[in-house]
């Protein structure tokens, strides 16, 4: 059974979800990432595969992934380390990234590598949902591979009913208006929107994302919803921590789940 | 014949479409149901036209170049864009989208620029309707380009610097699309060229067909046929192409010849040749052709032009040059730099450097003394003018 279903059924609740990107800070950091935050309590993980315009993401994502291309960092090497990061753990493993990476490589050979790998999720969010249909669904499909999909607070209800028809995974709530890094409090606002999808009813799991950065935030988000991402503030938390990315990681995830801890 | 409109989802032929994240659906498809409807109104026609005759000062003349022509051979026309208001075929489009943005209800316009023509003609359209405008502009074309940025200041224009990247047109369109995410409301996006999602590059090849729109008149009056032979015209994103091109997009009788920077040369590495450097990919939000990595990173271009460095090539011409509609001819920033001179002292006309590239392929073509040649002459040289005086110091004494 896929990890993410497995995931789901278990634990319905305070799923804390961390995103990383591959290669950073260094090039072989990806498997002490990954096998860290997993010991650490972290759920899911989801695996940025970095990319030169990634138009959707703030400095952060975007200074790391410009460090991680750098340092060397592309798909065929990632796929090793996601197979050797495979004989440590077991956490559902989620990739993220801009299709045009994926056009390149080939469809058909990257779910084949990804789900070789032990790959159990994609997201592409630059790629649309006709084309995804058309091209994509049932290869992902077969592989049993679970695509996830974003939704906004300007997506309109019946939108948000298609796109959660085409999300084989957990949907991806964007907090709100904005490219990633962004970090404040949850606004009376965000929570009407949230209300709003929660009034909707639908069968998917679903995750918070952007601007979950810190316990409160996490807490927050997980009132709502199946439990929440985080992703800048965790690559804030590892820049310049080269030498130390395994104590750096496992701080950062206590200090989400467990307030006290500083 | 081959299919030159676009279909129901923004395809030429496979080029096209909309590959944007879900944080930009609702701005772009706000644009895509109304678009059409608006430009089709019979009020926002007449608001269109009044302002490109009286504001920009269109028609733009076609202009036989008697010495040029003698010298190649050929009757060449200049078709004169540089003349409009702000110096460049740029502001038909700004003209249009400001019409659009005001009838969408926006008080916030923003907007990338390369050379800065297209953000002088922004800035130019917010100062006349009265609205908010920010332009995003890489820092190296910032220190390039320091005429149009200080003309964009002295219009009320915010310049923000995009460090990302290559510091250029490419990172400045990132820096305006991540703008547009965070400002979903509010706020209209004046794309330049024919690239990014669908509609903008139908949107904006509607907007500049008015080059030639007049071209099919005006040859009529002064050859006694509405149409020429070729049609040159350079090509980064290829908004001045697209608009010279558009009447004669199923014409065969029409060659098209799109002018790409070559740089330093088409394999030196420092280029901006997509045409022949490019394969099949996904630029702010096209699929395209564009200049890429094996893994589907976008390599960094080079051009002198500030306007032609850019990694991509819209769909159109990636598509009208895929079905052998259009001819790619490339051009090196040296020859580019001659053409110039030679222009400026052969019809004392100073083109702008992009401008400059169409009228170096003139040297690449043949053609028949009988044959019509117009030049898309999309821009005035006046912001390029420390590029041609370093070049002019470097050329030996007559």
């Amino acid at each position: 059974m896929n990890r993410l279903t497995k995931l789901f059924a278990a634990k319905p609740r305070d799923i804390l979800n961390v995103y990383f990107t591959a290669g950073f800070p260094t090039l072989d950091s990806t498997v002490a990432v990954i096998r860290n935050l997993a010991e650490a309590g972290a759920d899911l993980i989801e695996v940025g595969m970095p990319y030169s315009d990634p138009m959707a993401d703030g400095e952060t994502i975007q200074q790391s992934s410009m460090k991680a291309l750098q340092n060397g960092m592309n798909l065929k090497l990632l796929f090793e380390q996601l197979t050797e990061a495979r004989r440590h753990t077991q956490v559902p493993l989620v990739l993220m990234g801009y299709y045009n990476q994926v056009m390149q490589y080939g469809p058909e050979r990257f779910v084949a590598a990804a789900a070789a790998a032990g790959v159990d999720g994609l997201i592409l969010p630059d790629l649309p949902a006709y084309e995804y249909e058309r091209d994509f669904r049932e290869i992902a499909e077969a592989a049993d591979l679970q695509v996830s999909f974003l939704i906004t607070p300007q997506t309109p209800d019946e939108r948000i009913r298609q796109i959660a028809e085409s999300s084989t995974g957990f949907l991806y709530v964007v907090s709100s208006s904005s490219i990633t890094g962004g970090s404040s409090e949850i606004s009376d606002r965000q929570r009407a929107y949230f209300d709003r999808i929660a009034a909707l009813d639908l069968p998917n799991p679903k995750l918070i994302g952007f601007g979950i950065s810190d316990a409160a935030t996490f807490r927050t988000a997980c009132e709502y919803f199946n439990g929440a991402i985080i992703g800048s503030a965790f690559i804030r938390a590892l820049g310049g921590q080269e030498d130390r990315v395994g104590e750096a990681t496992q701080a950062f995830v206590k200090r989400i789940l467990e307030p006290s801890y500083s | 014949m081959i299919h030159t409109q676009i279909d129901e989802r923004g395809y030429y032929g496979r080029f096209g479409g909309a590959y944007i994240p879900e944080m930009l659906q609702a701005n772009v498809e706000e644009l895509r149901v109304n678009y059409l409807r608006m430009l089709e109104d019979p009020e926002f026609r007449r608001e269109f036209d009044l302002l490109l005759k009286d504001y920009v000062g269109r028609p733009s003349p076609l202009y036989y170049a008697d010495r040029l022509s003698q010298h190649y051979g050929a009757k060449v026309y200049l078709k004169r864009e540089d003349l409009n208001h702000t110096g460049a075929h740029k502001i038909n489009n700004t003209i249009g989208q400001i019409l659009l943005a005001e009838r969408l209800g926006k008080k916030r316009i923003i907007a990338e620029t390369g050379a800065g023509q297209h953000g002088v003609a922004t800035a130019t359209v917010c100062a006349l309707k009265g609205l908010q405008c920010i332009v995003y502009m890489g820092e190296v074309d910032i220190e390039r380009q320091a005429p149009n940025v200080a003309r964009m200041r002295m219009l009320g224009a915010e310049v923000r610097p995009a460090r990302s990247g290559s510091r250029t047109l490419k990172d400045a369109t990132n820096e305006a699309i991540r703008d547009w995410i965070n400002n979903p409301e509010d706020t209209h996006y004046i794309i330049g060229s024919v690239v990014g999602p669908h509609p903008y590059p139908d949107m904006v090849a509607r907007f500049q067909s008015v080059i030639s729109e007049e071209m099919k008149w005006q040859l009529a009056e002064k050859t006694g046929r509405d149409y020429p032979d070729a049609i040159v015209a350079c090509v980064g994103g290829g908004s001045n192409a697209a608009g010279a091109y558009y009447h004669y997009l199923n014409d065969e009788r029409v060659r098209l010849i799109a002018v790409e920077a070559a740089g330093l040369g088409v394999d030196s590495g420092e280029s901006a040749a997509t045409s022949q450097l490019g394969t099949e990919g996904i630029i702010h939000g096209s699929r395209t052709l564009l200049m890429q990595t094996e893994d589907g990173q976008i390599v960094e271009p080079y051009s002198i032009s500030a306007g032609l460095d850019y990694p991509g090539i819209g769909p159109l011409h990636a598509f009208l040059i895929d079905a052998k509609r259009a001819e790619a001819v490339s051009v090196t920033d040296d020859e580019a730099l001659a053409a110039s001179l030679f222009v400026a002292r052969q019809e004392g006309i100073i083109p702008a450097l992009e401008t400059a590239h169409a009228f170096a392929a003139l040297d690449h073509m043949s053609y028949g003394p009988e044959d019509v040649i117009v030049v898309c002459l999309s821009g005035r040289g006046d912001k390029d003018l420390a590029a041609f005086s370093a070049y002019l110091e470097s050329q030996p004494l007559p």
